[in-house]
């Protein structure tokens, strides 16, 4: 029992009013699903509370969404710029009005802890508007041409990671752009696309630029598969991913995709350790490793090794793993049955495989989905759990001697999303972020989002560039 | 030259015994014939028909280049392609004697050219400063995807429009040619002009039978149809593309015109971008 | 283990270079990095139960400060009695750890604090620049614990710390221990002079290596006094100190902390960096002044529900 205990302290969750049950978003109204579609439930996972009851698409209900989002195309795109931007400068606002109140709801849909919504998501989702808001009147100066043009119909499916921020790295580049979407969040987390369209709603966005159909795999299939859409934007597993490029082969939809990913985070001897501890547990543990960019391979030089193994389970012994409304929670609940029984089940093959596992102790609530924060140390590169994705709460570490070695071992795996660097030596960090194949190098420093800066990976983490001027690219012809 | 024969043709002219030139493959920067043995006949010419191992040949010699090529300074690199355009306005008579138009031979050296200079400008157009909102130093810059498969068009124009774009930027290639004769003397161009061997990598025979197997190689980064007319073939190595992800230039939609401005699309398509970010204080 | 490190690291101190070779060779501090986590400790709630044991903790860790030209007996001995018993309406209110007073004033506040519990610190050695000779800061040292301090708070010599004469401050903090006898030795590094956390973190083990028993941010009389990244490259300083010498030192960030907020977020920079080891008088101190009212006034919210004004504390 520590001297100083911190008494719970929880967010109030009267901000939000979750109703019973939710249609879908087409044209600007909540319509029921159509008889092919059905209803499921999402649940609240740090409680397994059902918290609404969710229509589900079939595929006349993609049809009327994306037969809304063409009706809505012509005059959406024909819009002078300046107007778009209008839009989306009010859709900003009206989520930092409404940024209490979204925080409580995401973490009540998707387990993350209350400060990780509070702190990055809900504020994140609102500079993403602001940003794109600014280039919908300057399309012409991004550098794709001078006279850029709309794609048309966009066709969006997002994960259940970071539900309303990877929907406003969808909707705001691609309505900045003059295209309409339809948007199918994740079964397990649509509450925050469904409250953002009650948002586009109180912006007065003309119906059908905005459209939302929740569902599960199959509607994500009919939406990604309809002969009416213009584009493909996906982000989820590299598998699913390998499917959508397959389907959309041979016909002119445009496809990013942003995929899984296996970082290595690599330490130095020379590194700034305590903040090199920092990155390594924000790399790992962060939204409960629930995050494809995660620094889920630790590449420590093995001449700190000792230290940095030290320093860090002194580090993890420190998280709070609990209710993710909690304002002191740092680590959240795992965000369905099915991502704790795959989080598990690779977590027994590494200790089966030899690796020596460890967490520090810690109390998970008896209910709901939990996993406590957990490496592997021993891990070689031909462990599954070094170069499968595991997306969750498990650290493996592995040693190098030379930043050839480290780079070597970095880049040996058919991810290329992102990779860390801790060293106090600029020119060691400069070559060696050169030559990692990786969308995004985080240099004494680990998980930080910006609109501004791209975000996509190499290889098998995908194609295409998210944030920043490279993020309209994906939205122009 | 009058007539359009060519020059081994023209030499036999003189009552003396042409010495023939042998239309083979060029991988790693050598001439092999083809590992199966192969020729088939073009234009009189027997010219080596590649197998899928040579394909996967020229791969393994794209993947042994590629790192150096890129690693090799943009200065040089656009030293390298001015070489080539040099080389191929030396060799003109040679491409008109093989049916290469005068204003089509123009249009690739030209383009040679062209794209030599973009080899130091591409970074800064296509990348530059991103300003986050936090004391952050962070920059993105493109890099080149890597090893690309390429089914190029007939033209010589389009063979030089589908190369030039993938290996100023430092990817190497494995090219599928379509007019051989013309290719294999691009090859020995680029065989004399200081590009390092395994970079450009061209391959003569059918695309519908070794394109598949470029499309379905995992140590391939990016598959550029452009030359492909076939769209149910193109649409079956998009599909096996997509089993390791790559990037995919299309068949475009109409007839190209190659002589039209390629703006930056033919780069940037086999272009990643890496952002880099580190903090700022002391 | 402890006396063998102890002697590995005794080598430490043998030759300016070697000085300098070890203080050079400690990991450095990644601004952006450091002050991050201070930011998001800095967010922790601390509410009801926890916040009424934190209140009453930091009031026992302040040393209660007063260190104006001005200051008077009449002040000196007003503010001995607020240490002593900081709330007089309610004597479950613990009292502070320290009065801390130049040495001119020692003798008043010793006869003021006499057999209260309540410790007696001095300023010293040139308070605040530190810019005199040696002489005149040993005596000033033997003075103030001839008087009645039981702990003496020094101030370096930042001047010679930033040219690098990192074996003369050593050989400073030394002289001054031995002058103060079986009194504490508090080390101001006076952080806010020393430009960046790679300096505070050499300060930091520098004063270690030379015997200090505590090691403090701040005089109070520089633009920039203590700040939580900078108390926190202290504690993660002091932590290592331990690992590889096994001696527990202390920390006392002095200067702008003036709200119970404040308080609270260094308490738990402590909890979540050192641990409970230091959540204690005898290991951190709170050198401030106007922070006391503060931590009154919201621990008698706690016990009535209501809000107080400043005009129902004592201003002293």
């Amino acid at each position: 029992m520590s001297l100083f205990e911190y008494a719970p302290a929880p967010e109030s969750r009267s901000v939000v009013d979750i109703a019973p049950s939710y249609g879908l978003f087409i044209d600007g109204e909540f319509v029921p699903a159509a008889a092919s579609g059905g209803v499921f439930k999402t649940v609240n996972p740090a409680s397994e509370e059902v918290l609404a009851e969710i229509a589900e698409a079939g595929a006349e209900d993609v049809d009327r969404a994306v037969a809304a989002a063409r009706r809505a195309f012509g005059p959406w795109s024909a819009l002078p710029g300046a107007e778009r931007a209008k839009y989306l400068f009010r859709i900003a606002r009206i989520i930092q009005e409404r940024a209490r109140e979204l925080a409580v709801l995401e973490s009540l849909d998707n387990g993350k802890p209350i400060k990780e919504s509070r702190d990055v998501d809900v504020p994140l989702a609102a500079a993403h508007f602001f940003y794109y808001a600014g280039w919908a009147d300057k399309l012409e100066y991004a550098g794709f041409g001078p006279r850029p043009r709309a794609l048309g119909v966009a066709a969006q499916v997002i994960p259940w990671n970071f539900p309303l921020l990877m929907l406003a790295w969808k909707i705001a580049p691609a309505l900045a752009a003059g295209n309409t979407v339809v948007l199918k969040p994740a079964e397990t987390t649509p509450l925050s696309a469904l409250f953002f369209a009650d948002i586009c709603r109180q912006a007065d966005l003309p119906p059908g630029v905005v459209n939302i159909v929740t569902g599960a795999g199959e509607t994500g299939r009919a939406l990604v598969e309809h002969a009416g859409v213009d584009k493909v934007a996906f982000t989820g597993s590299t598998e699913v991913g390998r499917q959508i490029a397959r389907s959309v082969a041979g016909t002119r939809k445009r496809l990013t995709l942003e995929l899984g990913g296996k970082a290595a985070n690599i330490v130095f001897d020379d590194a700034p350790i305590d903040q090199a501890v920092e990155g390594i547990v924000n790399g790992i543990f962060f939204n409960q490793g629930h995050v494809c960019c995660a620094g889920s391979r630790l590449l420590v030089q093995e001449s700190a090794y000792d230290e940095v193994l030290t320093a860090l389970k002194r580090r993890m012994a420190t998280l709070r793993v609990g209710d993710p409304l909690d304002k002191n929670t740092d680590v959240g609940a795992i965000n369905s049955a099915a991502q704790l029984a795959r989080i598990r089940e690779l977590s027994d093959v590494g200790a089966a495989e030899g690796a020596e596992r460890w967490s520090p102790p810690c109390e998970l609530p008896a209910q709901g989905y939990w996993f406590a924060p957990t490496i592997f140390t021993g891990v070689t590169q031909a462990h599954r759990i070094a170069r499968e994705e595991i997306f969750g709460p498990v650290l493996s570490v592995l040693t190098f001697r030379t930043p050839d070695e480290a780079i070597e071992k970095a880049n040996n795996t058919p991810y290329g999303l992102s990779a860390g660097i801790w060293s106090e030596k600029g020119s060691l960090i400069l070559a060696v972020a050169d030559k990692l194949r990786a969308g995004v190098v985080w240099a004494n420093t680990f998980n930080k989002f910006d609109p501004t800066s791209p975000f996509g990976g190499y290889k098998e983490s995908g194609y295409g560039r998210e944030g920043g001027r490279h993020g309209l690219e994906a939205y122009l012809a | 030259m009058p007539e359009s024969l060519s020059p081994a043709k023209a030499a036999a002219r003189g009552g003396r015994l042409a010495v023939r030139k042998t239309y083979k493959l060029y991988i790693g920067g050598a001439f092999p014939r083809s590992e199966s043995g192969r020729t088939y006949l073009v234009d009189g010419d027997n010219v080596a028909l590649a197998s899928r191992k040579d394909a996967r040949d020229a791969v393994v010699a794209a993947r042994k280049a590629q790192p150096k090529w890129a690693g090799a300074t943009a200065y040089n690199r656009g030293q390298v392609l001015y070489r080539i355009a040099e080389m191929v306005e030396a060799r003109r008579a040679e491409f008109i004697a093989l049916g290469v138009p005068a204003a089509e031979l123009d249009a690739a050296v030209d383009r040679w050219v062209w794209y030599a200079g973009w080899s130091d400008k591409i970074a800064q157009v296509h990348g530059g400063a991103n300003p986050v909102a936090g004391p952050f130093f962070n920059i993105s810059a493109p890099e080149p995807t890597g090893v690309v498969g390429v089914v190029a068009p007939d033209s010589f124009l389009g063979l030089v429009s589908v190369i030039a774009p993938a290996i100023v930027t430092g990817n190497t290639v494995v090219v599928l040619a379509a007019a051989p004769q013309v290719a294999v003397t691009l090859a020995e161009v680029l065989a004399t002009s200081d590009v390092p061997g395994g970079v450009v990598n061209i391959l003569t025979g059918h695309a519908a039978e070794t394109a598949p197997w470029l499309a379905s190689h995992d140590d391939v980064n990016a598959l550029d149809l452009t030359g492909l007319a076939d769209q149910d073939l193109a649409t079956e190595l998009e599909r096996a593309a997509a089993g390791s992800l790559k990037r995919v230039v299309r068949p475009p939609a109409d007839t190209p015109d190659f002589t039209a401005d390629p703006g930056l699309g033919p780069m940037t398509a086999l272009l990643e971008t890496k952002t880099v970010w580190h903090p700022k204080g002391f | 283990m402890t006396a063998t490190v102890t002697s590995r690291l005794s080598g430490v101190s043998g030759s300016a270079f070697n000085l300098r070779s070890f203080l050079h060779g400690l990991p450095g501090v990644d601004k952006v990095g450091v002050e991050a986590r201070a930011a998001a400790l800095g967010t922790r709630s601390v509410k009801t139960t926890a916040k009424a044991a934190a209140i009453d903790l930091a009031i026992r860790m302040v040393d209660l400060t007063t260190l104006e030209g001005a200051d008077t007996p009449g002040k000196v001995r007003a503010l001995s009695a607020k240490g002593v018993r900081p709330d007089p309406a309610d004597p479950t209110c613990p009292h502070v750890a320290a009065i801390c007073v130049y040495p001119a004033m020692v003798p008043v506040a010793a006869e003021a604090l006499a057999g209260s519990g309540v410790h007696l610190a001095s300023v010293a050695t040139a308070f605040p620049s530190g810019q005199a000779p040696l002489e005149v800061k040993l005596a000033d040292t033997r003075d103030a614990v001839a008087a009645g301090a039981d702990e003496i708070d020094m101030v370096i010599s930042r001047g010679a710390f930033l040219s690098g004469r990192y074996d003369f401050v050593y050989d400073e903090i030394v002289a001054v221990k031995q002058a103060c006898g079986s009194a504490h030795l508090k080390v101001i590094l006076e952080t806010g002079e020393l430009g960046t956390y790679d300096n505070v973190r050499r300060a930091s083990w520098l004063a270690m290596l030379a015997g200090a028993d505590f090691i403090k941010t701040s005089t109070g009389k520089v633009p920039v006094a203590a700040t939580l990244p900078v108390t926190l490259v202290m504690l993660e300083a002091v932590r290592d100190f331990r690992a590889q010498t096994g001696r527990q030192v202390g920390v006392k960030p002095a200067g702008g902390i003036r709200t119970t907020k404040d308080a609270i977020k260094y308490l738990v920079l402590i909890n979540e960096t050192v641990g409970e080891d230091w959540l204690d008088p005898d290991w951190f101190r709170f050198g401030a002044s106007s922070l006391l009212n503060d931590l009154l006034m919201q621990r008698t919210k706690l016990t009535t529900g209501h809000y107080a004004g400043p005009d129902y504390f004592t201003l002293d």
